[in-house]
């Protein structure tokens, strides 16, 4: 092999490792394609992203705060927290005689602005306080779930409307033989009928909400002035960066993700739950990690974060129509989130040296 | 001819010590002025007066003929005294276009509403500064991380002629270089004689302060006991100077 | 201008004092307080129950005090226990099986050996990624998290490991003394002949799990405090580059950090199944981890690292603990034990910044 063909290897070789993500994600499927009876339809398909929903949003919400080199653990039970605070307030206001839309509409809005409360803190903890992340993070996660285990005292929401529920399960198409064609609306069919149901109404609301947030990130001067903050704090301040003011930012929105996350909880479930994203923070982390983030900072996209979600989510829904049972997925998760640190440095970037002399 | 940056009987003390003792000296646009001294001769406090870090207890500081307050490296910098960092103050992930405009970001409408980055401004108006001052860099689309040492130098340096430096303070440019980016690095510095800056350079490298520098300005605990044209002195004379065996004001 | 405020603050050497005990001085001041709102707080009963039950959490902070000294942490603590709770149940259940097997002394014997090697094991993997190959802590513990929870999961099949020999519990519930007024007292049991129905006749002092953990602490203090291993560890969190410069084997040394903290994990472990009687996996909510790390703040050390005392961390799981206790008997909703974490941990962290110089 002569030297230029060796060197197209490598770059081959180098270039494939960057992606290892991406095609660890097709191996995956592959996988579960010949082992996995059922796995290849588009009903599962459709599972894995609406199960997925809440480590694509938490995901996402970690990764501004990790690309900034903070850290937060409250996203979780922000989210129990936003689920219990936003069904309480939907059922008071229809107590109160309110129509169904309506309720549901004010009821989510503001959980949406309340949930920004304790990302405020958190910022201002971090950066005026100067309370590592961590700690502030980790009180905050007391404090939301504390409040949130209070208001649900006496008793879990009542006489939630039906109306979440057809928009938390409902599909954006629907296609039967006969009625044809509707949007949003499931069509009156016989029972056992065949009916085709496409893309679950919240999961292109999240796509939406992270597909703006991808733009941001990678378009707007508050993506540019995150990613300095983690690049470089001392060469953004210098730059004339208002560093705390951003930083509270960067809190808010991943406390105002957490509590999106939680209103769709409630419209899936009908219901709110103190724990509800307890469990998702490993993921929400390691989705950020496996796509690609480093946790000094500076690094990560939206898009790879949920690629990484989507590694788990595969994974997940994978073992389930396995039928084995998904203890195996922590051992998995974990081994590729160590992995995902080592392959990075096997692979780093492209360097260039003085070409000049 | 008038200086551009000057500074009259400056003095700085920390608690009983007095770091700069009434250091007066000036530097001329497009004249290029090294600063040496041992450790803890004051070379870098007094510089750090000059670019806002620390504030002087005593004596003026001029710019441009006018006496000035600098009570940070904010008020410097919209002066236009800019200080190159050893550490280069550059966000080493993200690209070169980027660092250029970091924190000073061109923006346009997109869809008539939303603000986003102008890249492509952003990308030719680096492109435009680099030519200007014959800097080759790979690409302006990769991150500085994977530039050399010179690269990056040379990237902290067309940033601040960008926007509009007037006067440069460069705290050891060539240290922890390889000397081809020595040389980059040098080359670039005396080529910015030429747009009209003053230059201030710390350096402990005699071989750099001789290859550029047009004077030479020594300091010993906190005094300044030397200031001379490079033609009219040597290398021997100015470490006799610095360690204190002799003493030419 | 937070400058300035500690310079003031700490030229005042009595409130200096104050600050670098302000833990110490705050569960004093609960102890008084829960004293008059709590009915039955202030007994030796109670005092003793909340020592028991916080055995897991003291050792949880020993071990995570080590870490954090460096300015490292270890996120698999509450996993690594729950992997060897239920693994050495599971050894247990077998070699005694229900009765029919060997002696209830040497299962548990065998158990208990078996499991702590096997708890070496995790630490010494996040160690070598840590130490060698430079991942973050943060993530090498986390995903050793999900590793030994995994595991743990699928040896006991998501079920608690029962049916073992209630020596366990006997010992790992029992006391040191057992005293009735006028009858005279018996070491580690009721005196012989007296049934367990007159247990509640009896005033019992120290339960064996104090004297258990007395011991474990005093070589962990020892350790931190009067040896090399001790020194070399605060010289890593306190500047890394200059550790190495003095020739301490820094990797390696973090290494045996890792595998002490996972090893201190499998002992909580241990405690665990003899408290309880069976092997249990960490459910997710429990957070040993997160509530091991505040103890450690609360306790005076610092997440950048060099800072931190075994006693402190000590007196950070009792802030809690006792905490949680007082609120639970004056009748306060036991949700509010979170948010007073939380404010305690802010408290932590915020005397630290106002006091850089402490310890």
């Amino acid at each position: 092999m002569n030297a230029v063909t060796k060197r197209k290897t490598t770059n081959l070789v180098m270039e494939l490792g960057r992606r290892w993500a991406l095609i660890f994600l097709l191996i995956e499927l592959v996988f579960f394609s010949l082992f996995a009876q059922g796995f290849m339809s588009l009903r599962v398909f459709q599972m894995i992203f609406f199960f997925g929903i809440t480590v694509f949003l938490l995901g996402t919400a970690e990764l501004f705060v990790i690309i900034t080199g903070g850290i937060d653990l409250s996203v979780g039970y922000v989210m129990g927290f936003a689920s219990i605070i936003s069904a309480k307030m939907i059922s008071a206001f229809i107590q109160a005689g309110m129509q169904h839309l309506p309720a549901l509409i004010l009821g989510i809005v503001l959980t949406l602005i309340i949930g920004l409360l304790p990302g405020l803190i958190n910022g201002l903890l971090i950066s005026r306080l100067r309370v590592p992340p961590f700690i502030a993070t980790f009180s905050m996660l007391g404090i939301t779930h504390g409040v949130a285990e209070l208001l649900i005292l006496d008793g879990a929401a009542k006489n939630m409307p039906h109306l979440a529920n057809l928009i938390g399960n409902g599909y954006f198409l629907y296609w039967a033989p006969g009625p044809g064609l509707s949007l949003f609306i499931r069509p009156e069919i016989p029972r056992g009928g065949f009916i085709l149901e496409l893309i679950p109404n919240i999961v292109i609301l999240a796509f939406i909400v992270i597909g703006i947030l991808a733009y941001v990130l990678k378009r707007t001067v508050f993506g540019q002035h995150t990613y300095a903050i983690g690049g470089n704090v001392d060469a953004a301040i210098r730059s004339g960066i208002n560093v705390g003011r951003h930083k509270v930012k960067i809190y808010m929105l991943s406390s105002f993700l957490a509590s999106l996350s939680g209103v769709i909880y409630v419209l899936m479930y009908v219901t709110g739950k103190g724990d509800a994203g307890a469990s998702s923070l490993l993921d929400a982390i390691a989705a950020v990690v496996i796509g690609g983030a480093s946790l000094y900072g500076g690094k990560g996209t939206v898009w790879r974060t949920i690629l990484g979600a989507l590694i788990i989510a595969v994974l997940e829904t994978g073992l389930r129509v396995m039928g084995i049972p998904t203890f195996d997925k922590y051992i998995i998760v974990g081994v590729i989130l160590i992995s995902a640190v080592l392959i990075d440095k096997v692979f780093p970037e492209k360097t260039y040296t003085d070409n000049k002399e | 001819m008038d200086y551009l940056v000057e500074t009259k009987n400056i003095t700085k003390r920390f608690g009983g010590l007095t770091a700069v003792n009434k250091v007066s000296f000036g530097v001329e646009a497009g004249e290029i002025v090294a600063v040496l001294g041992d450790n803890g001769a004051g070379k870098s406090t007094l510089i750090k007066m000059i670019s806002g870090v620390h504030q002087p207890d005593g004596g003026q500081i001029f710019f441009q003929g006018k006496e000035v307050d600098i009570h940070s490296p904010m008020d410097a910098l919209s002066m236009g005294i800019e200080t190159i960092y050893q550490d280069l103050a550059l966000a080493e992930n993200m690209n070169v276009y980027s660092n250029i405009f970091l924190g000073r970001e061109k923006t346009k409408k997109a869809w008539g509403i939303f603000d986003v980055l102008d890249s492509q401004y952003m990308y030719d108006e680096s492109l435009g500064v680099l030519d200007k001052l014959n800097i080759k860099i790979p690409s302006l689309r990769n991150n500085v991380r994977t530039l050399s040492g010179g690269q990056r130098q040379a990237v902290a340096i067309s940033r601040s002629i960008y926007w509009n430096a007037k006067f440069l303070i460069m705290d050891e440019p060539t240290a922890a270089l390889g000397v081809a980016q020595q040389h980059l690095v040098l080359d670039l510095v005396k080529s910015l004689k030429d747009h009209g800056l003053g230059i201030i350079i710390i350096s402990h490298q005699m071989h750099d302060v001789f290859a550029v520098a047009d004077r030479l300005i020594v300091m010993r605990r906190g005094e300044k006991v030397g200031d001379l044209k490079k033609e009219e002195t040597n290398p021997d004379e100015v470490v006799n100077l610095i360690v204190g065996s002799e003493s030419v004001v | 201008m937070t400058h300035t405020i500690s310079e003031t603050l700490q030229g005042n050497r009595k409130l200096a004092f104050i600050a670098r005990n302000w833990a110490a001085f705050f569960l004093l001041g609960f102890l008084i307080l829960f004293s008059f709102t709590g009915k039955g707080f202030l007994s030796i009963t109670n005092f003793q129950n909340v020592g028991h039950l916080a055995v897991i959490a003291i050792l949880m902070a020993s071990a995570e005090t080590f870490v954090i000294i460096t300015s490292g942490i270890d996120l698999s603590v509450g996993f690594v226990m729950g992997f060897a709770s239920v693994t050495a149940g599971k050894i247990i259940q077998v070699l005694y099986a229900a009765g029919e097997g060997l002696s209830p002394g040497i299962s548990i014997g065998i158990g208990i050996v078996i499991v702590l090697i096997l708890s070496l094991i995790p630490g010494l993997v996040s160690g070598v990624l840590i130490a060698r190959y430079k991942v973050p802590p943060f993530i090498a513990t986390m995903g050793m998290w999900g590793i030994t929870n995994g595991i743990a999961l699928k040896i006991c099949k998501g079920f608690p490991v029962a049916t073992l020999p209630d020596a366990l519990t006997r010992i790992g519930n029992g006391y040191l003394i057992y005293f009735k007024p006028g009858e005279g007292l018996s070491f580690f049991g009721l005196p012989p002949g007296v049934g367990n129905e007159s247990i509640r006749e009896y005033i019992r002092l120290i339960p064996n799990s104090f004297i258990f953990v007395a011991l474990v602490l005093l070589v962990l203090w020892h350790l931190l405090r009067n040896t090399t291993f001790g020194q070399h560890t605060y010289a890593i969190g306190g500047n890394e580059e200059a550790a190495v410069r003095a020739g301490i084997d820094v990797k390696r040394h973090l290494i045996k950090i890792y595998v002490l903290s996972s090893f201190i994990a499998g002992l909580a472990g241990i405690f665990n199944i003899f408290q309880t009687g069976i092997g249990n996996f960490t459910p997710f909510g429990a957070m040993y981890e997160l509530f091991a790390v505040a103890a450690v703040v609360i306790g005076g050390a610092s997440l950048m690292g060099g800072k931190g005392r075994i006693f402190g961390s000590v007196i950070g799981v009792f802030l809690i603990a006792f905490l949680e206790n007082g609120l639970l008997i004056s009748g306060v909703v036991p949700f509010y034990r979170f948010i007073a974490v939380g404010l305690l941990l802010i408290i932590a962290v915020v005397i630290d910044q106002l006091f850089p110089d402490l310890l």
